[in-house]
């Protein structure tokens, strides 16, 4: 460990000389004198706030600065901690973000096309971001795994930005995407595969479900018998269904793609059935509806501040969804499923402000501590607390303000983004074939990409390994 | 929270005098004691303003209440002018996906005698939900192609087009031929989907023969034209083109053009195309990248409709903020500014692109007229809408705050003197679900029949 740790300071070292020109990039830190905003303890006026090896290891008043510790002045700004994205689709590699190929592929994951040079990455954190859970898409019933990232930005190295230590979690599907990627876009052509509708989405999940279990039971009845048989025949490994006996064993949380109130309480029926009792509703437009039984159920939701209208499913929705569920007791984080939504995290959550009237606290928690829950880290990330790891975010206002601006983004202690210092070109490497200084379609509010098959748009940030007449982008695809 | 929904609820009651049905309606208001921000006159404090009609008759510290006006006290409250979106799709677009409710484009590059105004549904479920923001009036427009149509400013109540049409603003658009890459519009002169046949400078080249073919045939149509029309006598009658016809009123200049142009080469461009063709009534939109040549821009005197602010950067190598900075930086080097959010169902993101703008250099004066009197201007309808002053149209909204700020609520909203309800469906999916089970029963045990 030690060892391993001395790898990655000489590597972020030597990262940061080429990169940035720092040459100090200790993950010690004391940050004076700020508004304290710890979401689970409150709020600190006046505060310092020490981070050494990369961890919160004092938040008082008049700490004592260890020797050579760089001192942050922190008067007249708003610390809190690094805001969380439970919905993204930032640092994967170009194309691979929904293996379309079939209503059920849990064996892929987003681990092996995670890509570190995504300026997103540093877009995001100039926004105070410093974990995103980025996704596969939503073609599938069952679609692949995804990954926590930390962004740890300069680093070339996929692994160098995987939140070590983070669940692992799978991307479910339902309503319009995957009826209209299998079932629909079938039956126009060549014999339509199940689901075209909201009952062969049940079907398609029961069935995995089922076959899962009996894979699993399959399994612990061999490796009972191994013990005592030595000739016991093991079953058929199957990566398929291994990964849906791990989300049955709890290893494994579920995070679906959804907006209807009926299919949400469709798949709450399912994982009742099978002993799933973790679940998190993703867009979740109309969880609304259901707030009660989501509550009961011990569901949590991950919504949009105000998206809709951009397909059927999302037309009977209300901004007030956030508020209407927090309010109903339903643990609820704000994510951005956006390049562009992901860089004001922060503005997304004051909306639950104007839409329902929420607390600053309710309104942080939103992208802080809920979304941490949601993904199995929250005794890592999403507060300012004593042994949380050191990923906070310096306003020059109070977060939740229209006109803050976060100026200085910390991971693990090591400062990330400052924007007194932030100079134009942030990127990586830059291939020599590519056009230095392209244009680039904007990611905006009308880009309601979502995380559908054509969600490989998000990744146009990655352009510069690209020639530009060889990309392919359509703004007008939602 | 308690306290929110008190004042809320105490506020709801004060400026519930629709009638009960909730119904908008004309009449005399008085809105008192209130914190008055003209736009183009400073602010008023403890000020009243007097509706009538469709109309302000009254703003200032010492006003005459006429007698039977309804009071609404606006005592620690703020009164703006209804904030203006210089360009969205409201109206045209109901759901995204759905292409049964697009009306936004039209089969053809070609179409400037598409008119939004036909096209905009004024039932629209995004209407409410946008105007309860104290956004009033947007600029809704086709897109698409080279030409797609006529771009109409309306005002968000309204039964009917004519209704809805604010000060008869219509623009004729024009998707300016995109120059580097041939990427990114999906349209004309762009969506560059890779291949040979697909050469971003080819692409280019074609579009601008295209345009000015267009604009060559226009301009002759034009003269033609007026020349048979001065004196019919003896002359053949042209033949009908109802294309060159709805280019004609920009070429002699009673029209303006509305450019939509972003990148730095194309703006460039657009620059030297527009002086060429002398177009003299124009205004650019879109324009993120205007910073980069914000001072040729302000040279040639050319108002932007600039944004939306909440977007990506246009290069990867550009800084985090440019989008949200872009428009603080023209206005820096001299160029007439207003916003837009490109928006449909969420155009009532406006005020939030225009706090993004004012905190990322702006200014929050600077950005309040962004949304008021500086596109008002733009569109020659400044004397009657824009700012709150004797004589205008009565388009304003109260608030308990700064109307950028999401945590500020907009509690009252006048469109042409109408008192509009402060319903969306938003708001009534709210009521109806924020506490759902309310008045539910425990059920009662039901027994087998046969027991």
């Amino acid at each position: 460990m030690k060892t391993r740790l001395c790898y990655f300071v000489l590597g972020y070292i030597v990262l940061g000389l080429m990169l940035t020109g720092q040459t100090v990039l200790a993950q010690d830190v004391l940050i004076r004198n700020s508004t304290v905003l710890t979401i689970t303890k409150g709020t600190l006026a006046n505060t310092d706030v020490l981070i050494r090896d990369g961890i919160i290891a004092e938040v008082g008043s008049n700490i004592r600065a260890p020797r050579g510790i760089e001192e942050v002045d922190g008067t007249g700004r708003f610390l809190m901690p690094g805001i969380i994205d439970a919905h993204a689709h930032i640092a994967i590699s170009r194309f691979n973000i929904n293996e379309g190929t079939s209503p059920v592929t849990a064996e892929v994951t987003i681990e092996d096309v995670v890509n570190p040079y995504d300026i997103g990455i540093y877009r995001a954190l100039a926004g105070g971001v410093t974990t995103s859970h980025t996704m596969h898409g939503s073609a599938n019933v069952i679609g692949g795994q995804n990954e926590t990232i930390k962004h740890r930005y300069g680093a070339k190295d996929p692994d160098e930005i995987r939140f070590t230590g983070a669940p692992r979690t799978i991307k479910f599907a339902l309503g319009e995407n995957p009826t209209r990627s299998h079932g629909r876009r079938g039956s126009q052509g060549a014999g339509g595969i199940v689901p075209a509708t909201r009952m062969g989405v049940e079907q398609v999940l029961r069935s995995s479900f089922e076959n899962g279990r009996r894979y699993m039971e399959a399994w612990d009845r061999y490796r009972t018998a191994a013990k005592t048989d030595a000739r016991a025949v093991p079953p058929e490994y199957n990566d398929r269904l291994e990964i849906m006996a791990a989300i049955l064993r709890g290893e494994i949380l579920v995070h679906c793609h959804s907006y209807r109130a009926d299919e949400i309480m469709m798949l709450t029926r399912v994982l009742k059935d099978f002993g799933v009792d973790k679940i998190t509703f993703q867009h979740a437009n109309e969880a609304f509806k259901v707030a009660p039984e989501l509550a009961e159920f011990g569901a949590s939701a991950s919504v949009f501040a105000d998206w809709w209208s951009y397909k059927f499913e999302v037309y009977y929705s209300t901004a007030y969804n956030a508020a209407i569920l927090m309010r109903n007791g339903v643990m609820t984080s704000i994510n951005s499923d956006s390049g562009e939504l992901n860089r004001h995290l922060y503005h997304e959550a004051a909306k639950s402000q104007r839409y329902g009237g929420l607390t600053d606290d309710e309104a942080l928690s939103m992208i802080t501590i809920n979304p941490a829950t949601q993904l199995g880290i929250q005794d890592r990330v999403g507060s300012i607390e004593i042994g949380k790891d050191g990923d906070v975010v310096l306003f020059n206002a109070h977060p939740l303000s229209v006109y803050a601006i976060a100026e200085q983004t910390y991971v693990d202690g090591k400062k990330y983004f400052d924007r007194t210092t932030d100079p134009d070109d942030m990127r990586i490497e830059i291939s020599p074939s590519a056009s230095f200084n392209s244009y680039e379609t904007q990611i905006t509010g009308r880009d309601h990409i979502h995380d559908e098959n054509e969600a490989i748009d998000f990744l146009t940030f990655f352009d510069v390994e690209f020639d530009a007449g060889s990309t392919s982008t359509d703004s007008k695809n939602f | 929270m308690n306290l929110i929904i008190t004042l809320v609820i105490a506020f709801l009651s004060v400026f519930q005098v629709q009638d009960q049905e909730q119904k908008a309606r004309q009449g005399t208001y008085a809105i008192t004691n209130a914190r008055i921000e003209t736009v183009s006159d400073g602010t008023i404090e403890n000020g009243t303003i007097v509706i009538e009609g469709d109309r302000i008759i009254a703003v200032g510290k010492n006003v005459t209440i006429p007698a039977g006006a309804e009071i609404i006290d606006g005592t620690g409250l703020h009164v703006y002018p209804g904030m203006i979106d210089s360009g969205t799709s409201l109206g045209l677009t109901e759901i995204g996906s759905v292409a049964e409710t697009n009306d936004t484009n039209e089969i053809g590059d070609v179409t400037p005698h598409m008119d939004a105004l036909t096209a905009i549904n004024p039932n629209a479920t995004a209407i409410p939900v946008t105007r309860v923001s104290g956004v009033t009036t947007v600029i809704s427009e086709p897109s698409g192609g080279l030409l797609p149509g006529t771009a109409a400013l309306i005002n968000l109540f309204g039964y009917t087009a004519e209704q809805m049409q604010a000060g008869n603003v219509k623009m004729l658009v024009l998707q300016f031929p995109v120059k580097s890459t041939g990427r990114g519009f999906g349209g004309f002169g762009g969506g560059g989907r890779g291949g040979a046949n697909n050469d971003p400078e080819e692409q280019y080249k074609k579009a601008m023969e295209k345009l000015n073919e267009i604009w060559d045939r226009a301009e002759l149509y034009h003269k033609i034209t007026s020349a048979y029309e001065a004196n019919p006598q003896g002359k053949q009658r042209p033949v009908y083109a109802p294309e060159m016809d709805a280019i004609r009123p920009v070429i002699s200049g009673e029209r303006t053009l509305m450019l939509k142009v972003d990148e730095e080469a194309a703006i460039l461009a657009a620059l030297e195309w527009v002086k060429a063709r002398k177009i003299s009534n124009v205004v650019f939109s879109g324009v993120s990248e205007g910073w980069r040549v914000a001072d040729k821009i302000a040279e040639a005197g050319i108002s932007c409709l600039v944004g939306p602010m909440l977007a990506t950067p246009t290069r990867s190598s550009d800084r985090y903020d440019r989008a949200y900075a872009n428009i603080g930086l023209m206005a820096d080097a001299g160029v007439k500014v207003a916003i837009r959010t490109g928006e449909s169902e969420n155009v009532r993101n406006l005020p939030f692109n225009a706090g993004f703008a004012a905190a990322y250099g702006l200014g929050k004066e600077a950005a309040l007229r962004a949304v008021t009197l500086a596109p008002a201007e733009m569109f020659g309808i400044d004397k009657d809408f824009g700012s709150l002053s004797v004589g205008k149209k009565a388009n304003l909204f109260i608030s308990d705050g700064d109307p950028f700020e999401t945590s500020t609520n907009i509690l009252a909203l006048f469109i042409d003197g109408f008192n509009v309800p402060m319903d969306s469906r938003h708001t009534d999916l709210y009521k109806e679900f924020l506490n759902r089970d309310e008045g539910r029963l425990k059920p009662v045990e039901v027994r087998p029949a046969d027991h």
